[in-house]
């Protein structure tokens, strides 16, 4: 039987514009000319700049200062929450699924104006305490459904076997229970940290004035700053993320 | 369920709902719930919400360059999304297809953009659409376009951002449907005489619908409270809903007026899903029907 070739040649087209850009925008970190309309030439001077910005190091600090706390926090909220969905059936875990899969569907900018509002209301004094606040409500949903996921093949009985054995609900907590979820919590982790270093919209809203981040730095930057120097942040940030993607396949592999 | 799994009783089921619950009722419901509340107070002139219950808010909503704007949201969102299902669905297709060793690759290739900072690949847009950047120094040389065109801060840029930014997330929900479908039933079609096209539509297409439907929906619903595309890449004659929030938020400090904007946006974001929720129970209880 002959197969048609044309979802062949789509899937090229559309890989091909998936990194045209991001290609280019690599090769314009290493070069000379400001606007990258044609090569003037090699040069590392972008990156060395970039070393030199002290507002970007600055904001990237507060960054991953946020994505520490809003990890630990939205890692443990939903890995308690993703064991109760699987555990229990009741009104209050549909409701409680409701809750976890609402944000996941609700447009940014609604939930970015819904919290805003929500701390104006509280007469809550906008700054990285509301950005923490935020950043864990939304990555708790995507905890919960990456850990939800790893649960559907988790073996209750090995728990049994454990008391059986003598062990403590403690103790097959932590010995039984985590080692075995401990990939999916880590996956679910590493999702939650990087949604929170990347986002941009609802940090926006809830950032108040004098607070920044390094997305909202970037933003800054798009508008009014040098492109080199963006292009040469890019760079870095895109080696960042093949690696991340690398270690998560790593760690969602591991079972296979 | 009734049977005891040793470690979570009946009685721990608070102690692992609750703190998620409480948060989630705390940091999610409640705002999504003032939104609505706030869109009923009257402005005060210094940048806050007044006291008192008013629909002048509401009614401020027939502000004449709205309907224009909604308009544009909705059909901006409505292409974006048949654009991104149109080609989502033959890479998703050919991945489900492809030898092992390739479709490791293909996955790793649609995984990276999905990760990657959501304002770098805006930005890399930007620089490419540049009145100074390589692409329009090729279209001009080719002279597909004039030499005063300009790529960027219109609708045709909105699109083409939108596209770029959900493509990856159309992908892998119709990939992961596409996985777990089993592909002698269109060499069976063929065999029966259908046309590539036609098993590709009959065959195919129905057996991988509720992939179809999520890519839907996870492209469309980000589309239609897109800011950051339109504020970056358009210009005045391209902005969308979502920058009328922003700008009324950030730029006039009308609270009460981007809550009424931001519930009409909940409502545009309701509806579609509901519908989908509707046509897959639909269909669900149809086909029970059809099989007792």
């Amino acid at each position: 039987m002959k197969r048609s070739l044309t979802p062949v040649l789509v899937t090229v087209g559309v890989l091909a514009f998936f990194y045209l850009p991001v290609v280019v925008l690599v090769l314009n970190s290493f070069n000379a000319s400001r606007f990258g309309g044609e090569w003037t030439g090699f040069t590392f001077d972008w990156y060395r700049r970039l070393w030199q910005a002290r507002e970007i190091w600055a904001a990237l600090g507060n960054t991953l200062a946020i994505a520490a706390f809003a990890t630990v926090a939205s890692t443990v909220l939903g890995t308690t929450a993703a064991l109760a969905l699987d555990r229990f059936r009741s009104r209050l875990q549909d409701a409680h699924y409701l809750l976890v899969y609402a944000p996941l569907v609700v447009p940014e900018i609604l939930m970015g104006m819904s919290l805003l509002l929500f701390f104006v209301a509280l007469h809550l004094q906008l700054g990285y305490l509301t950005i923490v606040l935020s950043h864990v409500t939304f990555c708790v949903s995507y905890v919960t459904m990456v850990v939800l996921g790893r649960l559907q093949d988790f073996d209750w009985d090995l728990v049994e076997a454990a008391q059986d054995l003598g062990a403590d609900a403690w103790t097959s907590a932590r010995r039984v229970v985590l080692p075995l979820l401990a990939p999916g919590i880590a996956a679910g982790a590493l999702l939650a940290f990087t949604l929170s270093v990347d986002d941009f919209v609802i940090t926006f809203f809830v950032a108040g004035p004098g607070t920044t981040t390094l997305p909202l730095r970037i933003y800054s930057m798009i508008k009014h700053g040098s492109p080199p120097l963006i292009n040469a942040l890019s760079t870095l940030l895109l080696a960042l993320t093949v690696i991340t993607v690398w270690l998560s396949q790593r760690l969602l592999e591991e079972k296979e | 369920m009734a049977e005891a799994r040793g470690l979570l009783e009946p009685r721990h089921e608070p102690w692992v709902t609750l703190p998620s619950f409480l948060w989630l009722v705390l940091l999610f419901a409640v705002p999504a719930v003032i939104v609505f509340a706030i869109a009923l107070r009257p402005t005060d002139p210094w940048g806050g919400v007044g006291a008192g219950w008013t629909l002048e808010t509401l009614r401020s909503l027939r502000n004449p360059s709205y309907p224009s704007i909604l308009w544009r949201t909705l059909w901006l969102s409505a292409l974006t999304t048949v654009l991104c299902l149109l080609l989502a669905t033959p890479v998703a297709y050919v991945m489900a297809r492809a030898p092992e060793r390739w479709r490791h690759w293909l996955l790793l290739a649609v995984i990276v953009p999905f990760w990657t900072s959501f304002l770098v690949r805006i930005f890399a847009w930007k620089v490419l659409l540049h009145p100074e950047g390589g692409l329009k120094h090729l279209l001009v040389a080719l002279r597909l376009v004039p030499a005063d065109a300009s790529l960027l801060y219109n609708a045709g840029a909105v699109l083409l951002v939108l596209v770029y930014t959900e493509l990856p997330f159309a992908i892998l929900p119709i990939y992961a449907a596409a996985e777990k479908f089993d592909f002698r039933l269109l060499e069976a079609a063929r065999d029966l005489g259908a046309s590539a096209l036609r098993a590709f539509w009959s065959v195919f297409l129905p057996g991988i619908r509720r992939g179809l439907l999520t890519a839907m929906l996870v492209t469309l619903i980000p589309a239609l409270g897109s800011y950051v595309v339109p504020d970056l890449v358009g210009g005045p004659t391209s902005e969308m809903l979502g920058n009328k929030i922003a700008q009324r938020t950030f730029v006039d400090r009308n609270l009460p007026h981007a809550s009424a904007l931001s519930a009409l946006l909940a409502l545009a974001v309701l509806l579609p899903s509901i519908g989908a929720i509707a046509l897959e129970r639909g269909r669900r209880v149809h086909g029970k029907e059809v099989q007792s």
